[in-house]
């Protein structure tokens, strides 16, 4: 049986889409407990019977980290002690980013089967994708401080800003999940598009190359918003603090995304369970 | 007091990955009474047209009709899943659906865990999923296999315990979607007078079925759907 719902009203003429957006954004976030299981489950599930199990994720994360590192810091020329540490940070950022939005593309088809069967807020789906990425990403983040450990990179009090960047992130994985679930489910060719654009932000966004390589050409940078999130979470951790121009970008970037995916979220919502 | 309200209640299913032109012509071609195109010019297949009927409580439905007639759909929309495109819906009263108990199992986790799982999809707090545990565990009659994944149980063992988890709780409308029967014989006689004991305390049941023995023996009126319309409703003398 489903969950308890107390009452079902429903209007053709008069479909509230907001209201029933925002009830199913608060159900769905008063679920986290189930995110975070389903979650959970997903991982277990996908490493079943491995020896290594998540620490594979640490591994891979490492291996790359040292092999773009020792090319990358000798093709571009640059010390090891301050090209590692950038390239830790920002390269497990971007395979946290990247890998949700990759994943996020099945946020609703690859619930079908409970979509079809359950009255459930979708919102949860949004949720449990966002918890398992960050679930891969965490395992990931030890590297960083073991980096700036070797180097003697320390960074000062102004790395508390990045608590803030990593919520900003967050922010738009949640409509992120949503948008891209929908828009994916919708129409199936948007997926591979999405692969093929995902891999284009990792060459043009400065996660090998440092943002200063770029010169007087820096200030177009702010057009990028993957650029603008890396920055809120490395610009406290390596640069005290991050240009102000990339902090308010970010924000910019988030409401646009946010507006986006709540104005599509409430006009099709009710049409979620026919797409997938 | 529970009630199902419909007022002109119509739901589509659009057919958007047709693929060639010709294909949608050739589908909209002919009389058809059930794919036809909507208000954007899209290809729909007309699941339920123009619904109306009101379920008190005490009333136990059943709904009946051919392949394809609309009676899954129905459940499914009454259930809150589907949403109408046209027309009103009001379904007031706790909603228990054992439209597929199935759903949501995690093959790879055991039984108990995964009455834990269905615990958190119903939203219960840590007394009641112990309760749920504790209930279900033993009514699936599962033992030792309730800390074994479900991947490694037979067709029956699955079935039993998705059937415990969904009846633990007694809900104030119950949609099924055909009477239940799996298992063993004895396990049937068990899951009999559980539904026996859901289906008299709930305020309203609706039950999608071809069997008329159900029919005659649980339902005191029956709904007939073709083509996503009600052809007949009348009050049968079930009980």
């Amino acid at each position: 049986m489903s969950r308890p719902e107390h009452c079902v009203f429903s209007d053709a003429a008069n479909p509230r889409h907001t209201e029933r957006a925002l009830a199913d954004l608060r159900d769905g976030l008063s679920q986290w407990r189930l995110a975070l299981a389903l979650a959970r489950l997903d991982l277990r599930n996908r490493y079943r019977g491995s020896v290594l199990g998540p620490l594979w994720m640490s591994l891979s994360s490492l291996i790359m980290l040292v092999g773009l590192g020792l090319l990358y810091g000798a093709l571009f020329n640059l010390k090891l002690s301050s090209y590692l540490p950038h390239l830790a940070v920002s390269l497990i950022v971007w395979q946290w980013i990247a890998g949700f939005i990759n994943d996020s593309c099945a946020t609703l088809t690859s619930a079908e089967g409970v979509i079809r069967q359950m009255r459930l807020p979708y919102t949860l789906h949004a949720l449990r994708v966002a918890f398992r990425n960050a679930f891969v990403a965490a395992h990931s983040l030890a590297l960083i401080p073991i980096v700036f450990l070797i180097f003697g990179q320390v960074p000062g009090p102004e790395a508390l800003l990045a608590i803030p960047g990593l919520v900003l992130i967050s922010i738009n994985m949640l409509a992120g999940g949503l948008l891209l679930g929908m828009v994916c489910a919708r129409f199936r060719d948007i997926p591979p598009i999405v692969a093929n654009a995902v891999q284009l932000a990792f060459f043009v966004s400065p996660i090998l190359w440092k943002p200063e390589l770029l010169g007087n050409a820096m200030v177009w940078m702010a057009f990028n918003p993957f650029y603008a999130l890396l920055e809120t979470v490395r610009g406290p951790l390596l640069e005290g603090g991050g240009p102000p121009l990339a902090w308010l970008a970010a924000i910019v970037y988030t409401t646009l995304h946010v507006v986006l995916a709540g104005f599509l979220f409430a006009r099709f919502r009710s049409r979620i369970a026919f797409w997938v | 007091m529970a009630r199902i309200c419909a007022e002109g209640l119509r739901i589509e299913f659009p057919l958007y990955h047709l693929g060639a032109r010709s294909m949608k012509k050739r589908l909209l071609g002919a009389a058809s009474r059930r794919v036809k195109a909507d208000a954007q010019n899209r290809v729909v297949i007309s699941a339920l047209s123009g619904l109306s009927f009101t379920i008190e409580s005490g009333e136990r439905v059943a709904l009946v009709g051919h392949n394809g007639a609309g009676k899954s759909t129905l459940l499914r929309t009454l259930a809150g899943i589907y949403e109408p495109v046209g027309g009103r819906l009001t379904v007031e009263g706790e909603i228990g659906s054992l439209i597929d108990p199935a759903a949501g199992l995690d093959p790879l986790s055991t039984g108990r865990e995964n009455i834990r799982l269905r615990a958190l999809y119903r939203g219960l707090d840590a007394e009641q999923t112990a309760a749920l545990e504790a209930e279900a565990g033993a009514f699936s009659g599962l033992g030792e296999f309730l800390d074994v994944p479900i991947h490694g149980y037979s067709a029956g063992m699955s079935i039993r315990l998705a059937f415990a988890m969904a009846t633990a709780v007694q809900p104030k409308i119950l949609l099924m979607d055909e009477w239940f029967s799996a298992g063993d014989a004895e396990f049937i006689a068990k899951a009999e007078a559980r539904l026996e004991k859901l289906v008299t305390t709930s305020e309203i049941l609706v039950i999608a079925t071809h069997d008329m023995n159900v029919v005659k023996r649980w339902c005191n009126r029956v709904i007939r759907l073709e083509a996503g319309r009600i052809v007949g409703d009348v009050a049968g003398d079930a009980q």
